[in-house]
This record gives structure tokens, C-alpha cells and sequence, in this order.
């Protein structure tokens, strides 16, 4: 299978969030990065907004819904977010999407920090077998793997992605 | 004593009960040690509780009194939004002629999914552990003279956290070293992690005569114990032990071995010293040393609260992982 290059999507994305931050008058919006993979593209994003703050970065571990079958992660790094999301523009950034479980969890945890304003949904890839009903917003390309095919991204710099 | 690796780990070698430190590998114990730091993080925010452990019942079953233990055990499940259930068996239905294998066998049939164990007798949380039904983790806060591992491993993480890292650090931990489940705990846990060397210091009445097997190296005056040393930790002076003559007053010990300012210019300048509280001011420490900046004794009870998490959590996780784990979803 031809994978797509990841560098080029991610530039054509970012062009299509600033659209939509504009289209959709978000002010000041804050771009938060699932860990890890999310984070290493909400940065990508955040080098072509200009954005004033830096990317905030969300660790889902304490949140997901598997963790009583799969255990925690080793390392669970933590979230790093601003003093207060109350009342922000977030601009949540995920690298693959496929069951939709990682962003109910990412969504749970941002409204333990605060009540924003309105949360956007940016993913670089769509692998599809959603099993709840959360679609992105904008997404970098879609992919249509064989039955029990994953993808990995790798990164920071470059961002690559391979058959897992 | 039983290898208690047999009955807290599973096959895989994960947490499933928390009884001892003892035998337990450098990376588990760093494990817990980096999910704690996590959670200090989520301690933090406005809200502070993770969603966790919802829906799980923990019982916290205190056959002995302990209010601080007991309280942040109890802070630590609700931070993890389990439900958390106190009771007081020293006072309820053990004093009523209640076997302990009955008031367990009840305390299932309440659905529990966790005992917290606080007994007097060694070994207790170890036999509970053997005899409850698979799917119940047993987390040890102390039993007899034997353990007290959550202790011993918020004292870890507060040595992480203030000394950065634990590797080649002297420690010296002064008093009653014979009666402490948590020097047991400590020395362990220490020698596991890397520390250059762990002295014990006290009187030779209050140092178990086994202390070399331990990997301790006895002290018995303050001033060369404590040369050189990058943390001191101190024990509190159980005064029940005065009456059986091993100590001949409260005063001598002090004298002896109490830590003041003076006696803490013989370890490092940037020495730290810790006490597991709760502290008798005037009999092992004094006001100015624990109230000190070198002190980070109140450090030491939040970070307590977040190990609790971390093995609550572990010890969950490890009794509820399928054996056939999928691919975690994306």
C-alpha cells in the first residue's frame, strides 16, 4: 500500500485550520496535542499559526476506558496545560483516529480542567472503524486499511508514518 | 517468610496486591515511583480526582488505629473516584468474637474490589491476601513489625524529588530501627534503588541484630552516622517502648540521638531530613530542624497521597487485565 506523505498532509492541514480559525472567528484559540503523536503534529500546526501560546499537551492514560484490561502506561507523562481553558477556543490535535475512544477520554479530561468555549477536532489521519460517534472536524487524508492493519507515526522531525 | 512475590505479582509480573517491597524489582519500584509523579500532576489541577478507579469499592480495614495513614488512603481512593468504605474493625465486630476470615467473607459479599490493611500482627495483609477471592487487591498500610510499603515508597519518591534521584545518595535513618515495619520497608526499597549506603543509627537496644543482612550499616553516635550523609530520615519514638527498659529515659534519648541543628551539621550542607510523622518535637526532633529549611516533612504527606494512587491504581489494573490483552484502541 502506497502510504501518503505525511510531511506534505500536514502542511496542506495546517492551511485548512487557519481557514477554519478564521471562517469560524475563533479567538485566541489553544491547540492542545494528545500525547504523543498529537502533540508532535499540534506543533507542526502551531509553527505555521503563529500562535502566541505554545501547544498544550494532554495525557490520556488516567482516562481511558481500557485501563482496567490493558493497565497503565509505564510512563505516564502528564498533561500540561494552561492555568485556566475556562472560556477558550481549544483545537484539540490527534494524529490517527480509528475507534474515537482516545478523544471521548481527551474530551473528559479537558472539561476537569475547565469549561471552554468550544473544542475543535483536528486529526492527521482517519483509519475509520469508528466505534463511537466522533468525527473530526478536519482531517489530513483517509486511509483504508486491511483487516487488522494499524499505522505508526514517528517523529518529532521528520513525521513518518509506517505500516504497524 | 514466604516469598511474597509469589502471591503480590501476577505471571507477567505486574502489581496485583502491594504487601512488601521486599524482592520487588528496580523497575517496578521505578514504576511506581514515575505513575506517583503523574499523579502529583493531576493534584494540582482544580479537579482534582481522575476517573480511574469509578465504580470500584475500596474498604479500608483498620484492625489498628491510624488516622493519617488511614485518611490518605482514604483521600487517595476518592482522587481516583473509587468509593471508599472506613471501618473501624478494632472497634466493630472482631470485639464481637468475629473471625477475621468472616468479616472478610462479609466484605466481599459486599462486592468490594479493595482492602486497604492496617494489623497489628505481622504477615496479616500477606495471609489476607492468600485467602480473599482472586479478583480483591489487598494493599498493605502496615502490618506488625513487618512492612509498611507505601510508606517506605513516599519516602522514595520524596528522596526522587528533592535529591533528583536516588543512585549513590547516603542515607541515614536514625531511632527506633527494631519496632519500624517502615526501616524494613526503607532499607529495601533504598538498596533496590541504588543508594550508595544506608546507615541505621541508635542505640544497640533499638538496632535489630540482623541489621548487616539487611544491607545496613549500624551507627551508634549521631556524628559519625550522620558524616556525609544527603538524607536523614527520622523515626518516631514509640513511647510504649520506654517502659520495657530499652531506653533509659526520653531525655538520654534525645541528648543522644535527637536531631538538632547542631547534630545536622555533620551531614551535608543540602541534606534533607524526613520523618514519617506523626513527629514527637523534643524527643527525636526538634522544633528548629523540623520546621527547618532543610526539612520536607509536610512534602513528604503529599506525596503519600499520590503513591497511594499509584498502587491503588497498579494494583487494580493488575487484578483486572485479561490474559489475552487486545491492542489498546486508538
Amino acid at each position: 500500500m502506497n502510504l501518503p506523505d505525511i510531511e506534505h498532509i500536514t502542511q496542506e492541514l495546517a492551511g485548512q485550520v487557519t481557514e477554519l480559525i478564521e471562517q469560524r472567528q475563533l479567538d485566541n484559540p489553544l491547540l492542545v496535542g494528545i500525547r504523543t503523536g498529537g502533540v508532535w503534529v499540534a506543533e507542526r500546526l502551531n509553527d505555521t499559526l503563529n500562535s502566541q501560546d505554545e501547544v498544550a499537551t494532554l495525557d490520556i492514560s488516567f482516562y481511558r476506558d481500557d485501563f482496567t484490561r490493558h493497565g497503565l502506561h509505564p510512563k505516564v507523562q502528564g498533561s500540561e496545560l494552561p492555568e485556566s481553558i475556562e472560556d477558550r477556543h481549544i483545537i484539540l490535535v490527534d494524529d490517527v483516529i480509528m475507534s474515537g475512544r482516545t478523544i471521548r477520554a481527551a474530551m473528559n479530561e479537558l472539561f476537569d480542567y475547565g469549561r471552554p468555549a468550544s473544542i475543535t477536532l483536528v486529526c492527521l489521519l482517519d483509519i475509520g472503524r469508528r466505534e463511537l460517534p466522533i468525527q473530526p472536524d478536519l482531517c489530513g487524508a483517509t486511509l483504508a486499511l486491511n483487516d487488522g492493519q494499524l499505522v505508526k507515526l514517528t517523529g518529532p522531525r521528520p513525521l513518518v508514518l509506517t505500516l504497524a | 517468610m514466604i516469598d511474597p512475590n509469589k502471591v503480590q505479582l501476577t505471571d507477567d509480573g505486574r502489581l496485583k496486591h502491594f504487601l512488601s517491597t521486599e524482592g520487588l524489582s528496580r523497575e517496578l519500584l521505578t514504576e511506581i515511583l514515575d505513575t506517583a509523579d503523574s499523579f502529583i500532576s493531576t493534584q494540582e489541577r482544580a479537579v482534582k480526582t481522575v476517573p480511574l478507579l469509578r465504580g470500584k469499592t475500596v474498604v479500608n480495614l483498620f484492625f489498628e488505629n491510624s488516622t493519617r495513614t488511614r485518611s490518605t488512603f482514604e483521600l487517595a481512593a476518592k482522587r481516583l473516584s473509587a468509593d471508599i468504605l472506613n471501618l473501624d474493625i478494632a472497634r466493630s465486630a472482631t470485639s464481637k468474637g468475629e473471625t477475621l476470615m468472616d468479616t472478610l467473607w462479609n466484605l466481599e459479599a459486599m462486592y468490594s474490589d479493595m482492602f486497604v490493611v492496617r494489623h497489628s500482627d505481622s504477615g496479616a495483609a500477606h495471609f489476607i491476601a492468600e485467602h480473599v477471592t482472586p479478583n480483591v487487591a489487598i494493599i498493605n498500610a502496615g502490618d506488625g513489625r513487618h512492612a509498611h510499603p507505601t510508606q517506605a515508597m513516599l519516602d522514595m519518591l520524596t528522596i526522587r524529588r528533592h535529591k533528583e534521584s536516588i543512585e549513590g545518595k547516603v542515607v541515614a535513618i536514625v531511632g527506633d530501627i527494631l519496632h519500624s515495619r517502615v526501616a524494613r520497608c526503607q532499607i529495601h526499597a533504598l538498596r533496590t534503588l541504588g543508594a550508595a549506603e544506608v546507615r541505621v543509627i541508635g542505640p544497640g537496644t533499638l538496632l535489630p541484630a540482623d541489621i548487616d543482612s539487611l544491607g545496613a550499616v549500624p551507627y551508634y553516635d549521631m556524628k559519625s552516622g550522620l558524616a556525609d550523609c544527603d538524607v536523614v530520615i527520622m523515626l518516631r519514638l514509640q513511647k510504649e517502648r520506654m517502659q520495657n527498659a530499652l531506653l533509659p529515659s526520653e531525655g538520654e534519648f534525645f541528648k543522644l540521638y535527637g536531631l538538632t541543628e547542631e547534630k545536622l551539621t555533620y551531614a551535608k550542607p543540602d541534606a534533607i531530613v524526613m520523618h514519617p510523622g506523626p513527629i514527637n518535637r523534643g524527643v527525636e526532633i526538634e522544633s528548629a530542624v523540623a520546621d527547618g529549611s532543610h526539612s520536607v516533612i509536610l512534602n513528604q504527606v503529599s506525596y503519600g497521597i499520590a503513591v497511594r494512587m499509584a498502587v491503588m491504581a497498579m494494583a487494580m489494573s493488575g487484578q483486572q487485565t485479561l490474559a489475552n490483552s487486545e491492542e489498546p484502541a486508538r
